[in-house]
């Protein structure tokens, strides 16, 4: 069984420039034993260079950090033993069979012959790539060529696995897929660390952490993210509308005094608003206005909304401070 | 765990770029086919451009005799005489102005000579610089007076004819032989270059080089991993272009194939070190090529594949003691023209041996650095 070491990932003030350009900016989080951990953001935002910079790939990252308890500026070599990598490229030997593959890999984590004999039966039938044992990797769907790199990344049984947008241009079946995979790995123990910029796989995370231009700004579970006092400030509500034509209603609600943020979701609009008024004000201002079908209830912030209000705060903050360039 | 860190993943990895060699037909047929395609190209090349020189005569002596002796040197169909002459500045003028490559000039007391059984020569001049042009001039020449003079030996009439020649431009020459050896060098260079830095660049592009900088490997149990496969590849490579050599192409090997055999380790060495240091420059495989292929110009025309070094101006001879290719082409040259043997050739391969281990380095530090 693998030993509790809590936590498995700590990083303090985590910070990675290439030249001027600051990638990191003073990062700190922990993810804890067991843990799903999603680390969300836009591209560019430096999900990929804070993986590169655990796994021991940067070696010029000041600041702390720590994997299993291990420094990843002095132990980088005994880090990368023990855990897995998959990255949004597959990564595979296009020319080798599955099989073949998968030897490498465990060939290079230096595992020994009848190891692979133990690891190899479980792996194949955790990912189902038993009929394809002899086929080429290339010869492979997007799919099960992503099953294939998830094999590869965990033949040598890490206790964490670190995952760089795996779902970044497969199906919807092939990602659900990879989700379940991923659920039966935490369950038996693997800390799974997967940055994503779908909004939908960060809420299967136990816990996300948003990074944007090179700073963290939040960490914590959903609903640890929903009462932040930026996403939901003091005397502030969110409300769904339905409404006759939504997108001529959204720029009629843009422009009233008491609605601060406002977008189209689907066929309704959410919107977060002072709490003093009331949704009948709402009301009442939409009908005067002509539309109608109005329905208006308040809704708990999705991750969505939380990370629009998040990004909007800092661009803000930005520009009151003189208009910095992003 | 028995796990050598220095050299750890060697195994892995060198198991992994056999199968994929052996699975990728395109290298192979890089790796084989493409030299024997060149050899024949160029070997063909060389072997026509030398038929039907562009020659002047200048005829002093006007005889039967002469015309006779003219007659054979067209008879053979190395020399197309394209013009007459009738002085000394006219034969050397056509010959700078490039309208003939050969001049021959038969002496006015040619006749009177052989008949009173006194020897005689034949003034041979010829451009030297294409020295396969020269070395054949200068030996159907000599074949063609030798063959005079037998001739007469035989019909008792005592005078010699000789072909005295004087080579204009560039004084050294060379056989057309030359020019297979230093090929065989020229290509293994291209090859091997080409090869190992197309599969690093390929790794990197397709992403598996990130995950082999994420394994618990050494770079240099990737870097040897790697270049063992190119080398054994490299080692066959020279073996069957030696062989097209020798049996396609009759240039016969006087030195020991053994002694060239092992010259050529530290050479492949040298070229694999260079094929690592650009695959961890080139981003991708066209880049890759590029760079391959600017090895390979000072190595054509620096080593003295083509030109002669002892003609070069100074620096240029400088420049080509830091080419690897050089010294390879010299011992190739070395042990199949002229039968040298360890003695004769030992510096040239210490000088590879510490210029692989140079390269070796270097590549492995730029390893070390090179971000995914």
């Amino acid at each position: 069984m693998i030993n509790t070491i809590d936590p498995v990932i700590s990083t303090k003030d985590l910070t990675i420039k290439f030249g001027k350009f600051i990638a990191v900016n003073k990062v700190s989080f922990q993810v804890k034993t067991g843990e799903i951990f999603g680390l969300l953001g836009p591209n560019g935002s430096g999900k990929t260079t804070i993986i590169k910079a655990l796994c021991g790939l940067i070696t010029h990252a000041t600041g702390e950090g720590k994997i299993l308890g291990l420094d990843i500026h002095k132990d980088s070599f005994k880090i990368k033993k023990r855990i897995g990598y998959m990255s949004q490229k597959f990564s595979l030997y296009e020319e080798l069979t599955v099989n073949e593959n998968l030897d490498f890999y465990a060939g290079i984590y230096h595992m020994k012959k009848d190891q692979i004999k133990l690891r190899k039966p479980e792996v194949l039938e955790l990912t189902g790539l038993t009929p394809y044992l002899e086929r080429r990797a290339g010869a492979l769907s997007g799919g099960w060529k992503q099953r294939l790199a998830l094999g590869c990344a965990i033949i040598h049984e890490p206790e964490v696995l670190f995952l760089d947008e795996p779902t970044a241009g497969i199906d919807p079946v092939a990602r659900r897929a990879l989700w379940d995979l991923l659920f039966k790995l935490s369950a038996n123990g693997i800390t799974i660390f997967v940055t994503t910029h779908y909004m939908d796989e960060a809420e299967r995370c136990r816990r996300v952490g948003y990074i944007y231009l090179s700073n963290l700004i939040a960490v914590g579970t959903v609903d640890e993210l929903r009462t932040l006092p930026e996403v939901s400030p003091v005397g502030s509500t969110r409300l769904e509308i339905l409404s006759s034509s939504p997108s001529e209603a959204l720029s009629f609600i843009k422009d009233l005094p008491y609605v601060w943020e406002s977008t189209i979701f689907g066929q309704s609009i959410h919107i977060l608003c002072e709490k003093t008024q009331s949704s009948s004000k709402l009301k009442e201002d939409l009908e005067t206005a002509g539309f109608t079908n109005l329905v208006i209830n308040p809704i708990r912030p999705s991750l969505e909304d939380i990370f629009v209000t998040l990004t909007n705060n800092i661009t803000n903050n930005i520009s009151l401070l003189g208009g910095t360039k992003l | 765990m028995s796990e050598n860190y220095l050299f750890s993943g060697l195994i892995p990895v060198f198991k992994k770029e056999i199968l994929q060699i052996l699975r990728d037909p395109t290298t192979l047929f890089f790796a084989l086919f493409i030299p024997i395609f060149e050899m024949v190209l160029l070997g063909v090349a060389v072997d026509t451009n030398v038929r039907q020189i562009k020659t002047v005569v200048y005829d002093l002596a006007k005889t039967q005799e002469s015309h006779l002796l003219i007659e054979r040197y067209i008879n053979s169909d190395d020399f197309n005489v394209v013009a007459r002459v009738n002085s000394d500045k006219e034969l050397y003028d056509k010959i700078v102005a490039g309208e003939a490559k050969v001049g021959i000039k038969i002496p006015e007391d040619y006749s009177r000579a052989l008949q009173k059984g006194i020897n005689t020569s034949v003034l041979l001049l010829v451009d030297g610089s294409e020295s396969n042009v020269t070395s054949e001039a200068v030996n159907v020449s000599s074949a063609i007076t030798l063959q005079e003079s037998l001739k007469r030996i035989v019909a008792k009439s005592p005078g010699v004819v000789e072909s005295r020649h004087k080579v204009l431009f560039n004084p050294s020459t060379r056989s057309a032989n030359f020019f297979i050896p230093g090929l065989v060098a020229v290509v293994l260079q291209m090859m091997l270059i080409a090869l190992i830095s197309f599969s690093l660049v390929k790794e990197r592009e397709r992403g598996t080089l990130e995950n082999l900088y994420l394994a618990p490997i050494s770079p240099l149990g990737l870097m040897v991993g790697k270049m063992l496969p190119y080398g054994i590849l490299g080692f066959f490579e020279l073996c069957w272009i030696l062989l097209v050599m020798r049996y396609a192409f009759d240039v016969p090997i006087h030195g020991s194939v053994i002694l060239l055999l092992i010259f050529s380790i530290p050479f492949i060495l040298t070229i694999l070190g260079m094929g690592l240091i650009i695959s961890t420059k080139a981003r991708t495989q066209s880049e890759a090529m590029q760079m391959a292929m600017s090895t390979l110009l000072p190595a054509i025309f620096l080593s003295g594949y083509i030109f002669s070094l002892d003609n070069m101006p100074k620096i240029f001879w400088l420049i080509s003691r830091f080419i690897p290719t050089t010294y390879y082409i010299d011992t190739l040259r070395g042990i199949i023209l002229r039968g040298a043997g360890f003695n004769h050739l030992w510096v040239n391969g210490a000088v590879m041996l510490v210029m692989g281990l140079v390269m070796l380095l270097l590549a492995s530090l730029r390893f070390r650095q090179s971000n995914v």
